[in-house]
């Protein structure tokens, strides 16, 4: 071993990795890197030149201009009620549902008894699949059977909470919201057991009430967690499918732009091209968040 | 070894455990009220199904699902696993999910540790583009992939369908390369917490990249692995499109793609749709309550150890 070690130490200025740290790094960094260029970048490039064809899945490539984006805009009537739901989901999750869950990781973390129960509880719904939050749903919004309008007791007039096409969507976000809240608490709340805690007491002495010593100083402290928590809020509202989907395939009032490309796509139609065009609608608006992060990101990356 | 004696880094003053048990105010007995409150709204929903699940299709139709029982069984259990089968259902989704997890967890670390500890140029890129291709939305990629599944033929020990499509294959490469992105971004963060006075120790005592890599910074990262691990399991035991979209044959299908037939069988009896909604989200509610306290503590302790 000494001889390797001599070896090493003489390389050390012009060289700093070993021929066989670059074959580790090679393999073991390649790998990821082209599986992820293979299987997601790819394939989104792919799904851009698609939109631009009228495929169909089986026959020859016809490249349609903008024709797709056209009708997609002008002609389709599910398109705009869908980008509203998934802006409306966005703002939910973001506005309610993630403040509420910071809200319950402060009252945690306070150190009121039963803690350990209070949290099993909240978060007990994230590990749900979205499936089955949308079965759950229609267990408590059923009109006819549900739990929700027995408890409200008008047997006369029965809301209709999943059939009425103005009033699903509430319904539906208020179940993606039981399942975001605890996931955005528990991320909180580690986060505010690792600040330090002569941070808090040096703000009390210099007599900065609790939420001032809150806003002021805990909260920027938090900025990873902040930065994971939106990102996952966002990924949350505009991946959301599968709820819907359990619960009216997406129709009547829950129309969401992740459903339109499915129903185009592996629907009987097989309108591919123009289901593509639709995935690249969602792939901007995803974008547009994706860059405001990764800005955030790099700004963070050069003070810190 | 004399880098050791150092001071530690600012965070570690956190481990004290709170400042030891305050005075009891009245305060406090709201604050009890307002949690005890949202907790129980949080499971009522659970119970529900539970309860839904354990009577008759007939007895609900009739009096609802918020009524008192008259009959109270496990036959809805029975029919789940005699007439669908879920227990094999239940192994394709070990099967999907468990190498999943662990290529995963291997590749993001490694990517993470390489972007943040070999200093290595366009590691800020690399990065960007794990993070920024986790972000997207799975109906982005979905058709390209399954027409580049139906290409890729593999031999009939590794897909009796001799395609990449309608093979596990396919759903674990693609969950693979979808979820390293997010695991990138979480372990990079955690990584930079770590000191880099270690890697640097290590460095001068001449390790070399895997060394770094296996035997220093991981097991550092154990308690981020871990509470990733619990994640990204749930995550894709969870995940139903890709399974639904890649696999074809009936039999492949992961338990939460299979719960669907459920669904297409027996259009109307919710109540069985509810037992099997327990029964496919029984695994994943043992894991998260056997492994809570490790995924917790792991988080918690996460910044401190160093």
């Amino acid at each position: 071993m000494p001889l390797t070690t001599a070896r090493r130490a003489k390389r050390r200025g012009p060289r700093r990795f070993t021929s066989r740290d670059l074959a580790v790094i090679g393999v073991l960094l390649g790998i990821p890197v082209l599986l992820d260029l293979a299987l997601v970048w790819g394939p989104t490039l792919a799904s851009i030149g698609l939109s631009f064809t009228s495929w169909d899945g089986i026959g020859d490539l016809h490249w349609v201009g903008f024709d797709n984006y056209r009708n997609l805009f002008t002609e389709y009537p599910p398109f705009w009620p869908a980008v509203r739901n998934n802006l409306l989901w966005v703002a939910f999750l973001g506005l309610v549902a993630t403040p509420f869950g910071l809200l319950l990781a402060v009252l945690l973390d306070k150190g009121v008894r039963f803690s350990r129960f209070y949290q099993s509880t909240l978060y007990m719904p994230v590990v749900l699949s979205l499936a089955i939050v949308g079965f759950i749903a229609q267990l408590v919004f059923s009109r006819d059977q549900g739990a929700l309008n027995a408890i409200l007791g008008d047997k006369s007039h029965p809301v209709d909470w999943i059939g009425d096409p103005d009033l699903n969507i509430w319904m539906v976000l208020l179940a993606a919201a039981w399942r975001h809240t605890g996931y955005v608490m528990i991320l909180y709340l580690a986060g505010l057991k690792s600040v330090d805690p002569s941070l808090k007491e040096a703000a009390a002495i210099d007599g900065a009430s609790e939420t001032q010593s809150f806003f002021r100083v805990v909260l920027p402290t938090l900025r990873p967690v902040n930065v994971i928590v939106g990102v996952i809020t966002v990924i949350e509202a505009l991946r959301a499918f599968d709820i819907v989907y359990a619960i009216n395939h997406g129709r009547n009032g829950l129309e969401l732009l992740s459903v339109l490309v499915t129903d185009n796509i592996i629907g009987e139609a097989s309108r591919i091209g123009f289901g593509s065009a639709i995935a690249v609608v969602l792939l901007t608006v995803s974008l547009g968040f994706i860059v405001t992060y990764l800005v955030q990101e790099l700004r963070g990356e050069k003070k810190g | 070894m004399i880098t050791d004696i150092r001071p530690a880094p600012a965070p570690a003053t956190g481990t004290v455990s709170g400042p030891g048990t305050r005075r009891v105010r009245p305060g406090r007995l709201g604050l009890h009220a307002f949690l005890m409150t949202v907790s129980l709204a949080f499971l009522a929903p659970l119970l529900l199904a539970v309860y839904a699940s354990l009577r008759p299709y007939e007895e609900t139709a009739k009096y609802g699902y918020f009524s008192l029982p008259r009959h109270l069984s496990f036959d809805y259990y029975k029919q789940a696993f005699t007439d669908s089968g879920m227990g094999k259902y239940f192994l394709n989704s070990i099967l999907i999910a468990v190498p999943g997890v662990l290529l995963t967890l291997f590749l993001a670390s490694f990517v993470a540790f390489s972007v943040t500890r070999l200093k290595m140029r366009g590691g800020l890129v690399l990065l960007m583009v794990f993070t920024a291709g986790n972000l997207l939305p799975q109906q982005v990629i979905v058709t390209p992939l399954y027409v580049l599944f139906t290409k890729i033929e593999l031999p009939y020990w590794m897909s009796d369908s001799m395609t990449m499509y309608d093979s596990y294959w396919a759903v674990i490469a693609v969950q693979v390369a979808f979820q390293v992105g997010f695991c990138v971004f979480v372990l990079a963060n955690f990584m930079r917490t770590l000191p880099i006075e270690i890697i640097e120790a290590a460095v001068v005592d001449g390790a070399g990249v895997w060394t770094r890599y296996w035997r220093i910074t991981l097991p550092l990262c154990r308690p981020a692995l871990a509470a990733l691990a619990t994640l990204q399991f749930t995550w894709m035991y969870n995940d139903f499109l890709w399974a639904l979209v890649f696999i074809s044959d009936g039999d492949k299908l992961p338990v939460t793609s299979a719960l669907n037939n459920l669904r297409g069988q027996f259009f109307t009896d919710y109540n069985l749709l509810a037992a099997g909604s327990v029964l496919v989200a029984l695994p994943t509610v043992l894991v998260f309550l056997l492994l809570q306290r490790h995924f917790i503590a792991g988080l918690t302790l996460g910044a401190n150890k160093g």
